[in-house]
């Protein structure tokens, strides 16, 4: 099993009532690997998503996340993947530190891991003075990169991330793709939810959901090829046009 | 004027499309009433009573045919001795035991006195209060028909009347004070929450950016309501008449007029709340615990204010839901006209003007 | 002048969101503020809609001054407030309709001047706003900020969270609308968008980076930037930090940027350096400058003044 894809989908079909949101859809994300899945608000990403996590049930077809079912092991799925969302991420009214260890406690975390855990992420972020300072006060591009290292305190093997960098600024934003990278080069497997195209740039392989369909799988520079254009956007701007 | 048209239009757009708010609306005065009017009452019926006869001779008897035969009273126990009193009031079912000492008839006859013991269950305080009441009367006719052949030769017999609701009738009491509290949370609960609201959702500093002066967005929020609270003031007035007789005894043009005035000092409150909160939720909580609580709990409405601490009968003096209950009480139930009530009409509309001024200062045309 | 700015401050208890910002819109311009969140742009919008007050400094929007004539100034602006601040429990046609009565007018009278956007949401117009997706609920919000012919619009971040499509077609909007002359002020995250302006301001901070057209920003960027590539990207960063004349090394989509220190630099002794490190698939090449490298590069600059 040491080579088993890190995700398998295969053929992940979820309809609500008549409404086909996702349609079939099948892909690979090897271990290591920054993937991109993209699409418009309503294409389907996040239903797709909240598959992968074990907490929707597939209406058919198949899925394996770090090499368990996520219709049959839903819990061990939990268990070994992280996920960071740009809307929610950590608690505003709480500190960094009580942040981490509230939500290393979720994951079962032992005391003393937890308070070497949390001494590592302080000292790497650079954050000692704003250790005990609640997460509200700190800038966005802050706080979500904290909220990054609290997704990796458990040590998953997959981290999912809903458009992490939107909005935060630009040399903050390439601190964060940097912790990316790194955690990338150890082995482990990003998946990346954006409907932002300029953070589709930085992943290996990027997907593009339209329509609960995936139209596009390959690295953006390969697709930037097949379609003749530039940047990402206007290769989601081409794929839109010739669905409509 | 065809603006505030516009916003008065665009208010009644989210009233009616909020159904679930809708509902409870229209939907609790009418339970609310209903609950209050044959739910929640003192008067006693079919009380279960166990009985401990330890003299069972022909005066007991009686009297325990006479309690039997009263609509009152269910006997459903008969005990043999005190050890079992406990026990039975443990299960829960009987409120009362009726104790008759050994040789009642003889002492009756011989000594001219018996030994009668009513025992309740007091973990209900009202319902043993009225059960002892009750029980006791009951006993005392008893006397009085074994009496009559007797002349006593001193005797003071008080002749009670009570008058403006001589059959007690609770409902009397409670149609006014839930009218209150439904006006009351209508009024203002529902206004704050729907000013905040705008504040919430980021649509107020659209209008603040817009020509649109500060009194026309408050007067704008505020109509929809005052005309939902007067809908609201009637089906519960015609509730209370049709349903439960209550009589109007006094004008129903003052009537009216001291709702309506109810209904605006309970407004001014309500956008007194939403220029000091921000959010939805805080609207709502200041507006329970700081409206609500006080119109129940010190307005008269259930418990008396004669019978509070001095410093809870001060504090009762601001709460605009006393003032008022005092008015509709003195219009419903005895006929009295402005030359009595102009006190509590001056002290309502003196409210008015000091929340509507508060308000004012504390509008702000600015988000800081 | 359409719209000025002199020394305008504004702090929030101890947080300077704003400080000393002062630039002028020329009629008809359309002018993009372009930073992150957290930058002060909604702030600085409050301030020129007449929502807030500045600490210091004055501002004229429309030849109305923001504190003295704010009635006016609300009676002549449009303004799109960051989040959607429509009424989402009513119709399309509804909101038009309150927004055109509460300015005084009606949805006919201005009918030409929105008609190119809300031509597209129409066949919407009994539908709840609440129920539009993203691209049209921006759309929407555009057809009511503009509905009484305001003479300068702003627009706090309207293509946040909208997906592509709908970005662009709100930028090809954008010019039409200032072809009819309109005034217009619009804030983004979105440094790719800043090509769309006519001129831009570069905000972090509270502080304004720079000023100017966007391709003057770019043609000034003050040295060489190259496109470095390598196999593993982590490696090849951690790497380049490592090169003795970097400069700057930044990730850039599946690149990096790299700028040197030392005006002499060759490509082929980084590539050498980068060959020693035993990285595979190298690639280096001299690439334009983009706005998002102008910005990071003033901004650390304007850190460096700070510390």
């Amino acid at each position: 099993m040491k080579n088993d894809p890190a995700i398998h989908v295969e053929n992940l079909t979820k309809m609500f009532g008549d409404f086909t949101a996702v349609n079939s859809i099948s892909f690979q994300v090897g271990k290591g690997e920054v993937f991109g899945f993209l699409g418009a608000n309503g294409a389907g990403k996040t239903t797709a998503m909240k598959m992968l996590i074990g907490i929707s049930k597939p209406t058919s077809g198949q899925a394996r996340v770090a090499g368990f079912n996520v219709r049959t092991h839903a819990e061990e799925v939990k268990n070994s993947i992280g996920y960071m969302s740009q809307k929610f991420s950590l608690y505003n009214d709480l500190t960094i530190k009580e942040n981490i260890v509230f939500f290393g406690g979720i994951y079962g975390l032992p005391k003393s891991v937890l308070k070497e855990k949390t001494q590592a992420l302080v000292d790497e972020l650079g954050l000692h003075d704003h250790a005990d300072a609640l997460v509200r006060s700190l800038p966005l591009g802050w706080k979500q990169k904290v909220a990054f290292s609290v997704a990796l305190l458990h040590n998953p093997k997959i981290i999912f991330l809903d458009e992490p960098t939107g909005g935060v600024d630009p040399i903050t934003r390439r601190q964060f793709w940097e912790m990316i990278y790194r955690e990338a080069s150890k082995g482990v497997t990003i998946f990346v939810t954006t409907h932002y195209m300029d953070e589709a740039e930085y992943c290996d392989r990027v997907s593009i959901m339209v329509e609960g369909n995936i139209e596009a799988l390959d690295t953006p520079n390969k697709l930037k090829e097949r379609y003749q254009v530039g940047s990402m956007n206007e290769v989601f701007l081409k794929l839109a046009r010739n669905i409509e | 004027m065809k603006r505030f048209r516009g916003f008065v239009i665009k208010e009644f757009y989210h009233i009616f499309r909020d159904k679930r708010t809708l509902v409870i609306l229209f939907g609790m005065p009418i339970v609310q009433i209903l609950l209050f009017g044959y739910a929640v009452t003192n008067e006693i019926n079919n009380v279960d009573l166990a009985i401990l006869d330890k003299s069972k001779d022909a005066e007991t008897q009686k009297i325990i045919h006479d309690i039997a035969a009263s609509k009152y009273f269910k006997i459903s126990d008969i005990l043999e001795d005190e050890g079992q009193i406990e026990a039975i009031f443990k299960k829960g079912k009987v409120k009362a035991v009726l104790v008759f000492a050994p040789n009642f008839d003889k002492d009756l006859i011989t000594n001219g006195s018996a030994g009668v013991q009513i025992v309740t269950d007091a973990t209900e305080p009202n319902v043993a209060n009225s059960v002892s009441n009750y029980l006791s009367s009951i006993l005392q006719k008893y006397q009085t028909d074994i009496n009559k052949a007797i002349t006593i030769p001193y005797q003071i017999v008080p002749e009670t009347k009570m008058y403006y609701n001589p059959e007690l009738k609770s409902v009397f009491m409670f149609v006014p004070g839930i009218m209150t509290v439904i006006l009351m949370l209508v009024s203002a609960i529902m206004t704050s929450i729907s000013i905040t609201r705008e504040k919430e959702m980021g649509t107020m500093e659209i209008l603040l950016v817009s020509p649109l002066k500060p009194h026309q967005v408050i007067l704008g929020k505020v109509f929809p309501y005052v005309f939902l609270a007067i809908i609201n003031a009637i089906v519960i007035l015609a509730l209370g008449f049709f349903v439960f007789k209550m009589p109007v005894q006094g004008s129903y043009f003052l009537l009216a007029l001291e709702s309506i005035l109810f209904i605006f000092s309970a407004l001014s409150l309500g956008i007194l709340i939403s220029t000091i909160s921000e959010t939805q939720q805080t609207a709502m909580m200041t507006s329970l615990m700081g409206l609500m609580l006080p119109t129940i709990l010190l307005s008269g409405f259930i418990f008396p204010i004669s019978s509070m601490p001095v410093a809870l009968q001060v504090i009762s003096n601001i709460i605009p839901a006393k003032w008022f209950i005092i008015l509709i009480k003195g219009i419903l139930l005895k006929g009295v006209g402005i030359v009595v009530l102009w006190k509590e009409t001056v002290v309502l509309l003196f409210m008015i003007l000091l929340f509507i001024g508060v308000s004012i200062k504390k509008y702000k045309i600015r988000l800081e | 002048m359409s719209i000025s700015l002199k020394n305008i401050g504004k702090s929030y208890g101890a947080v300077k969101a704003l400080s000393n910002i002062s630039f002028d819109v020329k009629q008809g311009e359309l002018f993009g503020l372009i930073g992150p969140d957290g930058a002060g742009k909604t702030t600085l919008f409050r301030i020129l809609t007449t929502l807030l007050f500045p600490d210091n400094g004055e501002a004229k929007v429309s030849g109305y001054d923001i504190i003295r004539d704010f009635k006016d100034i609300r009676s002549h602006v449009g303004y799109m407030p960051g989040r959607f601040s429509l009424y989402q429990d009513l119709t399309v046609e509804e909101n038009l309709n309150f927004f055109a009565t509460i300015f005084g007018t009606t949805i006919a009278e201005n009918y030409d001047l929105i008609k190119d956007i809300y031509e597209h949401i129409e066949p919407f117009k009994d539908r709840r706003a609440g129920k539009l997706s993203g691209g049209m609920k921006q759309k929407l919000a555009l057809s009511c900020a503009l509905i009484h012919k305001p003479r300068v619009l702003f627009l706090d971040e309207p293509t946040t969270g909208v997906d592509p499509v709908s970005r662009k077609e709100l930028w090809e909007m954008l010019k039409r609308l200032q072809q009819k002359g309109i005034t217009i002020l619009v804030s983004t995250a979105y440094m790719d968008e800043a090509s769309l302006c006519d001129r831009i301001a570069l905000i972090q901070d509270g502080t304004i980076l720079k000023i100017d057209r966007p391709q003057v920003i770019i043609d000034t960027f003050p040295s060489k930037i190259y496109n470095v590539k390598a196999d593993s990207t982590y490696r090849l960063l951690q790497d380049l930090a490592l090169y003795p004349d970097t400069h700057s090394v930044y990730p850039f989509g599946e690149y990096s940027h790299f700028t040197s220190a030392d005006p002499d630099f060759k490509p082929s002794d980084l590539m050498r350096f980068l060959q020693e490190k035993q990285h595979s698939g190298i690639e280096v090449s001299e690439t334009p400058a983009t706005i998002e490298d102008a910005f990071m590069e003033l901004s650390k600059a304007s850190e460096l003044i700070d510390n």
